[in-house]
């Protein structure tokens, strides 16, 4: 299952790698997005991908998971929600002010 | 012009928008209560009852709804903070450490045997901060739009 | 049990909320930040006078014991960082009363400032790894919502490119906090620091070490990762560039100083000795001469920031107490000297409304203070004695050449003396030759905006004339910091 989900993980970060390379606003905002998902994927990958109940109080169970990564994960998670919010008006914006969403066209000459 | 047009073909929208309104809120507010001990919590209360806000927006008219709840959306985040970091200090003025969480199980009137904890109120912050900031950032391009 | 610990941290946290409340009076905001950043202020310091009389204080969030719940320390390093970082932070608000419009005023700057300080403290104080990342975030976000604030299309472009990188350091850093938790299986500092040390496995772990390098040198501006501080620091008003120039970057290289003393110290021939010092001496060498090449005001002092912080960085690499010592003094002098040099900025464009050198001219004959005042801080910055840059590099640059690494030093010698044609250049182009500005501009007066920055010249005066007990403290941090084992016992309470 690790190997499965490493091979997983691996296609996710290619394609957003590919995304960030791309030209356009909108793409590479996306590729910050999908970046997120791979590397939120790893986190609970790399911290073993187990079985058994839930580590609340009232569940009984022989093996329990490790509540730390699933805790780190949400946190990730909830971060990368505002970050990416932010990221979609700010890219919204730029487009807005700039007429364009190329961002071979937003580099910005050198002498201003 | 674009406005009326929207208006004239949502009957169905916004029938069913009043049904799943109470719906989702009512789940919602379950979530939040439930996220101590079991699966839920102040973030995805929050997101819950956020869409079910955004539904209201896109089903009515923008000035309908903000005449129907009059809430200040940035004013909520602030006040969630407030709350959710009140929880933490209050502790500390009795000496524990900060965020130092104590429950008690208590009897109430119609409920019955109920745990209260000192992580609601907190939850109840997050979710007040993240009903505000996920209507605020949606709201600010949706009238950026027109 | 110390609540101590977390007020620098709740403190700007209240006040952001109650400010985000407060957004339609603008003179209560001004007062309320402005008597907050004061009692902030004064809660650092006697933070880190309790720090250094009585040890460190760890405070366990919640009432959780230490390697599972949250923990946050408060040793000489982090009071240090935090003391200076209110300090920078008190006195660029109180030059944004000043300078700021009342647009910007309007669309939530006071509260993002308070919250970009939750950040920056946390990351100063947690004794958490996966804390630290979302300390780093607090910050982030802020500093995305601060840099681009006010909107100009320059700013709206190259913030962008800004926030990516960001974005994707960040990535990373969960990345390096995955495999440091599939390794060690604990994320606590002190923890880590033991499991580390018990590993023996010296392979993977520097493989983690370096990724953790390569997010902070991101963070901190590090070649070759440096290219996008530039041109973002050059886009918002002088307050947020000068809190910017004098407090983000720190923050990237005081992880890098906690982690690789704390944790990764396991192979210090090859991570501090070998990469660490390589990266030091090509970051100076490349910012300095980035500065040599500019003609602009903000540009030349934002790729100076490069340079210095290359020092920093340096002082660790070579990893005895005295150049962790000298280090340590550096950053002190650093934020001060520069969030001083980027007022200035700010206020050399006030009068002339330009930052290109070539435009400039005469300022010392039509505001002699702001001259004065500039000459002072810009030969401390290039490292002239009796001023705190001489004090400040004289020990890294001694550590270097005790510990025979000829080359490195070399090249800091050689930077220090291009800092100096820089700084010279700036002087001769703004500040001597023809007036170019009108005579109305003359008549500017500008003592209220000098009177915020006087501080800071006279801490650079003070921190050189009294080096000797700045040093003797900067030395007992770097031996706190060298010795990890204070550090963990005092966490993990063995």
């Amino acid at each position: 299952m690790e190997i499965l989900m490493s091979i997983m993980i691996g296609i996710v970060f290619t394609v957003s790698i590919y995304l960030f390379l791309s030209r356009s606003l909108l793409r590479v905002t996306l590729a910050t997005l999908l970046m997120s998902h791979g590397v939120h994927l790893l986190l609970l990958t790399m911290s073993g991908l187990q079985r058994g109940a839930s580590p609340f109080l009232n569940f009984q169970a022989d093996a329990y998971t490790d509540p730390l990564p699933q805790a780190l994960v949400l946190t990730a998670i909830v971060i990368s929600f505002g970050v990416t919010s932010l990221l979609l008006v700010m890219a919204y914006r730029t487009f807005k002010v700039h007429n364009t969403d190329d961002l071979d066209e937003l580099r910005g000459s050198a002498d201003e | 012009m674009r406005q009326k047009q929207i208006k004239s073909n949502d009957v169905m929208l916004q029938i069913f928008a009043r049904i799943l309104i109470l719906i989702i809120i009512t789940f919602s507010i379950y979530l939040l209560l439930a996220g101590h001990n079991n699966p839920g919590g102040g973030f995805i209360g929050g997101l819950m009852t956020a869409s079910a806000l955004l539904i209201m927006y896109l089903a009515f008219d923008m000035k309908t709804i903000t005449k129907a709840i009059p809430i200040n959306f940035t004013t909520m985040i602030g006040a969630g903070l407030l709350l959710a970091v009140g929880t933490g200090i209050v502790t500390m003025l009795f000496g524990y450490p900060f965020l130092t969480q104590f429950f008690d199980y208590f009897h109430l009137p119609i409920l019955g045997e109920a745990e209260l904890t000192t992580a609601l109120p907190f939850d109840l912050g997050v979710y007040f901060v993240v009903v505000g900031s996920a209507l605020t950032i949606i709201l600010t391009i949706a009238e950026d739009d027109k | 049990m110390n609540n101590l610990v977390i007020l620098p941290i709740i403190f700007p946290f209240v006040i952001g909320a109650v400010l985000i409340l407060l957004t339609k009076h603008h003179k209560l905001q001004r007062i309320v930040s402005g008597i907050s950043a004061l009692v902030l202020l004064a809660i650092s310091i006697y933070l880190a006078v309790v720090v250094y009389q009585d040890g460190l204080i760890v405070l366990e969030l919640g009432n959780w014991p230490a390697p599972f719940g949250i923990v946050m320390v408060a040793d000489l390093l982090s009071t240090l960082m935090v003391l200076l970082s209110t300090l920078v932070s008190t006195v660029c608000l109180f030059f944004a009363f000043k300078t700021i419009s009342p647009e910007r005023e309007k669309f939530y700057f006071y509260p993002l400032y308070f919250f970009l300080l939750i950040g920056v403290n946390g990351a100063f104080l947690t004794g958490d790894l996966f804390n630290l990342f979302v300390f780093f975030e607090v910050m982030l976000i802020a500093s995305y919502a601060l840099i681009v604030h006010g909107g100009t299309s320059y700013q709206l472009r190259e913030s962008f490119k800004y926030v990516i990188i960001n974005v994707f350091a960040s990535a990373l850093f969960i990345v390096a906090i995955a495999w440091t938790y599939s390794i060690t299986g604990t994320l606590n500092m002190a923890h880590l620091a033991e499991r580390v040390a018990e590993l023996e496995q010296s392979g993977v772990l520097n493989v983690v070490a370096i990724l953790f390098l390569i997010v902070f040198a991101m963070k901190g501006a590090l070649f070759p990762l440096y290219f996008w501080l530039p041109r973002s620091y050059y886009g918002p008003p002088a307050a947020i560039a000068a809190l910017f120039g004098g407090l983000l970057t720190k923050v990237g290289i005081y992880a890098i100083i906690r982690t690789f003393t704390l944790i990764f110290n396991h192979d210090p021939g090859y991570t501090h000795k070998g990469i660490i010092v390589t990266i030091a001496g090509f970051t100076m060498l490349f910012g300095v001469l980035g500065a040599v090449s500019q003609f602009d005001f903000k540009r030349i002092l934002s790729y100076h920031i490069i340079s210095q912080v290359g020092y920093m960085v340096m002082g660790l690499g070579i990893f005895t107490p005295l150049a962790v010592a000298g280090a340590i003094y550096y950053i002190a002098h650093h934020m001060i000297v520069k969030t001083a040099l980027f007022l200035f900025a700010g206020v050399a464009q006030r009068v002339t409304g330009t930052t290109d050198l070539k435009q400039m001219g005469g300022l010392l004959k039509t505001h002699p203070v702001l001259a004065w005042m500039f000459f002072i801080t810009a030969i401390s910055l290039a490292g002239i004695p009796p001023l705190s840059g001489f004090f400040s590099k004289f020990p890294i640059i001694l550590a270097g050449f005790e510990e025979a690494q000829y080359v490195i030093s070399g090249v800091a010698l050689l930077v220090g003396l291009l800092t100096l044609f820089s700084m010279m250049k700036i002087f001769s182009y703004a500040f001597w030759g023809e007036q170019k500005h009108t005579e109305e501009q003359a008549r500017l007066p500008i003592g209220k905006l000098l009177l915020p920055i006087a501080p800071l010249v006279a801490l650079t005066i003070i921190l050189g004339f009294a080096a000797e007990p700045m040093f003797v403290y900067s030395l007992e941090v770097a031996e706190q910091i060298m010795d990890p084992s204070i550090y963990i016992e005092s966490v993990l309470k063995e």
